[in-house]
């Protein structure tokens, strides 16, 4: 079961922030992948979906003063890209944590029971790395942030259908 | 692999009771063509009553391994006893190539089983002995007989005495309950040796059979331990920031191969169990894990998705290299050698689902041993002729059995709840 690596993801998350930012900013010129320096886009703009600033509860999604209701996100089989339906979601996460710097929060990886225990776990690891890559780039702490990979170990469903493993392809926020 | 929940609530009760239930019945699923018929009498106790179908324990056993048919009692002409004399042509007719016989007797504290061996056609005794032990050791003691009588007949080190460490698991999250127990081979005498909310998997023996590595997320954190079995004292071995799993045993049990993340992605590592001296196998962005040695430890197993999909790969402590091993379907993983070294058996994916197999190393040539759609972590008897597997059936994840070469198969009993991660002891003793 081979994952997309998040880097493309993330690529082109940063893509969609650099030509969200050259619009309204107008300053540059067309944004490639290769212009970007990732680290510093990264912290510097938040959301390129939804294009709402960072810093100090800026933005559409403002400070948010309790922790975000959703705290499930889904996957695909064989991926641990985020799907954008869930991009919402984990903004709101993003920025209660900004907004609580001593918050912390466990990101739980699990996956569906196909496939070796063992190698499972490599599986939600990385779609729980997805999550936090996804927060970074938010502007969230990485020290606010802490991954756990359950792997096939705790599902979330009973039965062996393609509906009940796509409920334990998941991420839990466990604050 | 999904198993159905039990009912959580009620785990510990049931538990208690499938562990105390003595109604254990073992289900043959296939038979093997090529079985040495044998003929196994009563074992009566002169009318005495026994704890244990003696008779009954040597005969799953042998019946088990797949190399013999034991004759249906039905087909049994005569019971005859230790001493008596055989009359061979007789025993020919049924077309037995050996007879087993024998008697229970009680010394007062525990029981004496007189056993003999007979070669039908050789018109001779092979075997003419007998053992003894407490009431509690009766089952150990009639898998003893079976142990000489396979070694007498195969030439091979019969494994009747082993024991299998594998992981009931009930419920579903956040409501679960993990035990690890330690059964006998085939199945009887299941012991909890620890239970916990949080997941336990890939227990592994050490190579002198007196200690289990598993990981435990005990805390909400994976950590490798190592329990002692007579004790139940343990040590938390690793609890490194990440995956911390599949430990696996060097053959002079000194150190402890695993999979760690600490490095941002699963990595083989090699503990040396003396200084905690860590020394990294593996590198990349890839997930490599369950690491497994080979017999002579100049080289382990693993699984790595470098390639994009999970194949197992093999490292050369000399040289420091891996090469791939697997080359047969898109998915193989969780590799353990044959104790000869000589092939590997692993889970692998089929059109069918995940299946138990076994690759010939020298040929490269790959077996598929079970049938099912949800099998996996096959697990070898320390003799070889043996594998043992997790799999599913009516919803219920159960331990499947076949005999190495794919020819015979049952299911082993256990406790209700759904087992995982069997892991079959060393020789012991």
């Amino acid at each position: 079961m081979q994952f997309s690596t998040y880097a493309k993801t993330l690529a082109a998350a940063l893509s969609v922030v650099v030509i969200a930012g050259c619009s309204s900013g107008g300053g540059t010129q067309e944004g490639t992948d290769g212009g970007m320096s990732s680290g510093q886009q990264g912290t510097a703009t938040t959301g390129g979906a939804t294009g709402y600033g960072n810093g100090s509860g800026a933005g559409n999604a403002g400070a948010q003063n309790e922790i975000p209701s959703v705290r499930t996100i889904y996957f695909d089989f064989d991926h641990d890209t985020i799907r954008p339906e869930f991009e919402s979601v984990l903004n709101q996460h993003a920025a209660y944590l900004q907004s609580h710097p001593d918050a912390h929060v466990v990101l739980q990886g699990h996956t569906d029971p196909q496939g070796t225990r063992e190698y499972n776990l490599g599986l939600g690891e990385r779609r729980a790395n997805s999550v936090r890559q996804y927060l970074a780039v938010q502007g969230v702490n990485g020290s606010q942030v802490e991954v756990v990979s359950y792997g096939e170990e705790r599902p979330a469903s009973t039965g062996n259908s393609q509906e009940a493993y796509a409920q334990d392809r998941r991420v839990v926020f466990d604050y | 692999m999904r198993r159905l929940a039990a009912f959580t609530g009620l785990f510990l009760m049931l538990a208690i009771s499938a562990v105390a239930r003595a109604d254990l019945d073992i289900q043959i699923t296939r038979g093997s063509n090529d079985a040495i018929p044998i003929a196994v009498t009563s074992f009566n106790a002169n009318g005495q009553q026994v704890p244990q179908n003696v008779s009954d324990i040597i005969t799953n056993d042998l019946r088990n391994s797949g190399k013999f048919a034991p004759l249906s009692s039905s087909n049994l002409i005569a019971t005859p006893a230790p001493g008596d004399q055989i009359d061979y042509a007789a025993w020919q007719n049924t077309r037995a190539s050996y007879l087993v016989d024998g008697r229970v007797e009680s010394t007062g504290n525990g029981y004496k089983i007189v056993y003999e061996l007979h070669d039908v056609f050789g018109n001779k005794r092979e075997i003419s002995a007998n053992v003894t032990g407490s009431e509690a050791q009766l089952r150990q003691s009639a898998h003893y007989v079976a142990d000489q009588i396979f070694e007498k007949i195969t030439g091979i080190r019969g494994a009747f005495r082993t024991k299998i460490a594998y992981v009931i698991s009930t419920g579903v999250d956040p409501n679960m309950s993990f035990s690890l127990y330690v059964a006998d081979q085939d199945g009887y005498n299941p012991r909890r040796v620890l239970s916990s909310n949080e997941p336990i998997l890939s227990p592994a023996w050490s190579p002198d059979g007196s200690k289990l590595a598993y990981v435990s997320f005990e805390g909400k954190r994976p950590s490798i331990y190592v329990q002692q079995l007579a004790t139940g004292n343990r040590i938390k071995l690793t609890s490194f920031k990440g995956i911390n799993g599949a430990p696996a045993w060097s053959p002079d049990g000194r150190k402890l191969a695993m999979s760690l993340s600490k490095g941002g992605s699963p990595d083989i590592y090699v503990m040396d169990l003396g200084s905690r001296q860590l020394s990294q196998l593996t590198h990349g962005s890839s997930i490599n894990t369950e690491p497994n040695y080979a017999p002579d430890g100049a080289s382990l197993i693993y699984t790595s998705d470098q390639s994009g999909q999970p194949q197992i790969y093999r490292y050369n402590f000399g040289s420091g290299q891996s090469q791939r091993v697997t080359f047969t379907n898109r998915y193989n993983a969780a590799g353990h050698f044959a104790p000869d070294g000589s092939a590997i058996f692993f889970v692998t994916r089929t059109s069918q689902g995940f299946q138990a197999a076994k690759q010939d190393l020298a040929s490269g040539r790959l077996t598929v041993l079970s049938k099912t759609r949800f099998d996996e972590a096959p697990t070898v008897a320390p003799n070889g002729t043996m594998v043992v597997y997790a799999t599913e059936k009516g919803g219920r994840g159960i331990l499947g059995a076949t005999s190495a070469d794919g020819r015979a198969s049952f299911e082993i009993p256990v406790p209700d709840g759904n087992v995982q991660e069997p892991s079959w002891s060393p020789f012991t003793k």
